[in-house]
């Protein structure tokens, strides 16, 4: 019987293809990324069970209420009557537009609402209130 | 006497190329965050859209200051809402839940409420605070 090895394999990794590998990995992280532009107010998110993930982060405009009643949008602090106007105007940019609704779990109903009418005002309707993932117990 | 220089081809060199590949490689490894915002979709009706709904397609939710929370008639615990909603909804199937929160009601409430009737698939109308 003849035992002896029939082809000799090489155990190096090709490496010829790296860079187009590299490349590749290189322009996904470049076309999905999103520089983080906006911090906003320090705020405790409440937690929800059923929840969605945003569609686009591109399309999103974050609105942060903190729990002391300050509204905040792009970084500006905002009075309930000048979030109309801003709004309009991001809306009017980008038509696709998802406000995300950074609130507070402590904040009171009467400033969301008080926002939210001022959100129909600016005609920008697709809303979602941004929560953490809670564990189900049921 | 100007010196000869020593590259005198053509070709830029290509042999950093691959740092630079990785370089930028890391800087956008580090910049990206994957974690995408959840959380709970909601659309709010139109300024001046508001349309009638006939009185028994409308089950009331009312969430009061301290987090009681009233459908139809009945306090109900907030973690039985979805279960309630589900029988109501089987009687019937158009029901819209009209959801109202009293002025000092905290947010994490109504969040508690909304994702109950998420969970219910129901549809939600969001009501101005009366």
């Amino acid at each position: 019987m003849n035992f002896r090895k029939k082809t000799k394999l090489s155990s190096e990794i090709p490496t010829s293809s790296m860079p187009d590998i590299i490349f590749m990995l290189l322009i996904f992280f470049m076309v999905t990324t999103v520089l983080r532009t906006y911090s906003g107010l320090p705020i405790e998110l409440p937690r929800a069970k059923k929840i969605a993930k945003l569609a686009s982060k591109r399309h999103t405009t974050h609105v942060w209420l903190s729990k002391d009643g300050y509204i905040s949008i792009q970084d500006k602090g905002h009075k309930v009557d000048d979030v109309r106007h801003t709004i309009w105007g991001i809306r009017a940019a980008d038509p696709q537009l998802t406000i995300s609704m950074k609130t507070d779990k402590n904040t009171k109903m009467g400033l969301v609402v008080a926002v939210q009418n001022e959100f129909r005002k600016a005609e920008a309707l697709k809303l979602n209130y941004s929560t953490l993932t809670a564990m189900p117990t049921n | 006497m100007l010196k000869k220089r020593r590259f005198s081809s053509g070709d830029i060199p290509s042999s950093s190329l691959s740092d630079i590949a990785f370089l930028l490689l890391v800087f956008f490894l580090v910049t990206t965050t994957v974690d995408m915002d959840k959380g709970l979709g909601i659309i709010l009706p139109a300024e001046g859209q508001e349309f009638e709904m006939h009185r028994s397609n409308i089950l009331n939710c009312l969430i009061n200051s301290t987090g009681g929370v009233l459908l139809g008639e009945d306090p109900v615990d907030i973690a039985e809402i979805s279960k309630k909603v589900r029988e109501k909804m089987l009687e019937n199937e158009n029901i819209i839940i009209s959801v109202k929160s009293h002025e000092k009601t905290k947010y994490e409430d109504y969040i508690k409420v909304i994702d109950q009737l998420k969970q219910a698939n129901a549809k939600i109308s969001i009501a101005e605070t009366g």
